[in-house]
């Protein structure tokens, strides 16, 4: 039975489509047959970060309305084995899917796959609750800025109540993935804590993704940033992974670097 | 900067606690309202017009919560009647 995880975050910009590209991608390097889907309907974006934006053919509106099959629209993806691309449509027409529609196509993939990762659009309109229906559990990405937080503690409450497993009574399972966390700032109080944004929302951490160049680099280059392995962002990319899938890991990078003497020489960063 | 700015600046809060005082009341807030029924909007526009048949109240005199507990919701009706 294929795991449905959607990531979502509410505020736009916060890293949803980074953080789906290297979750799912890290998911498929563990060895699970993962498919991500990117349910942002008119703004596409998921190819451009898996580095796969010429490879699209047909998407996941044309797999609704049956003018190509799933096979036809998944993208395998180059570098990682196990890991297939589902993207959006840019038509205008944010009406473009439908309920059943997606039910279908979910139904179809967990045939095949064993982790789905749906990519949500920002907001809380129909799009965004689309994302989330059908989900298993959720990641909420936040940064640890107030608007971002305030925007998380929303879409958490949707996610309680609009949800498929809410409807039956059930619940979502969720994880606060915080991203763009810079540790001096925090050590100035000036950027919340990890434990404050904890405090707030009271969803369980899954892991803390330190804001860094790599992810700028990794999407310049439709790489996703877990792939980078010598970033710090690459690294904690990979230990949320594997605090997913239930290890017990210790939180990195939350504390300030001491720079070491030759790299302050040498001006490194 | 000067002495005075120093002993000034550790009587003003860190940008963060005022972030997380924020947050936490209009999370606070918002969470409360969240859970209140559909219904309760309309109910409480309702219950205004009824008293506005005797009384003359302006809207913000009258508050209506909904207290969820384990095993009854209390309906609270606050009205400040004007002298």
């Amino acid at each position: 039975m294929a795991k449905i995880i959607v990531v979502t975050s509410g505020k736009g910009g916060v890293g949803k489509t980074t953080s789906s590209a290297a979750i799912a991608t890290g998911l498929a390097m563990r060895g699970f047959k993962t498919v991500v889907i990117d349910f942002d309907v008119g703004l596409r974006n998921l190819d451009l970060i898996m580095g796969c934006e010429r490879r699209v053919v047909y998407d996941f509106v044309n797999v609704i309305k049956k003018e190509a099959t799933l096979n036809q629209a998944l993208i395998k993806d180059k570098r990682t084995p196990g890991l297939f691309i589902l993207p959006a449509s840019q038509t205008r027409d944010k009406d473009a899917l439908s309920m059943e529609g997606v039910q279908t196509v979910l139904e179809d993939l967990a045939k095949d796959f064993e982790y789905i990762i749906c990519d949500s659009p920002a907001g809380i309109e129909q799009g965004a609750q689309m994302a989330l229906y059908f989900a298993d559990e959720a990641i909420v990405v936040t940064n640890p800025e107030v608007s971002s937080v305030r925007d998380s503690d929303r879409i958490i409450g949707i996610l309680q109540s609009k949800s498929l497993k809410a409807e039956q009574g059930g619940t979502v399972k969720e994880h606060l993935l915080l991203t763009r966390y810079n540790p001096e700032r925090v050590a100035q109080a000036e950027m919340l804590s990890v434990a404050d944004v904890e405090d707030i929302l009271a969803v369980p951490l899954l892991g803390v993704i330190p804001e860094s160049e790599a992810v700028l680099k990794a999407s310049n280059q439709g790489a996703p940033v877990i792939l980078d392995q010598e970033s710090e962002a690459g690294q904690a990319y990979l230990d949320a992974v594997s605090r997913l899938l239930g290890e017990e890991m210790e939180h990195r990078f939350l504390e300030v670097q001491k720079k070491g003497f030759l790299k302050r020489l040498l001006g490194g960063k | 900067m000067s002495i005075f700015n120093y002993f000034l600046k550790k009587e003003k809060k860190s940008s963060a606690s005022l972030a997380k005082e924020r947050l936490q009341i209009i999370v606070a807030h918002e969470r409360s309202k969240r859970q209140q029924p559909d219904y309760l909007p309309l109910m409480q526009k309702e219950i205004m017009d009824v008293i506005r048949k005797y009384v003359n109240i302006e809207e913000d005199q009258v508050t209506v919560q909904l207290d969820n507990n384990d095993d009854c919701s209390v309906l609270e009706l606050n009205i400040t009647l004007p002298e």
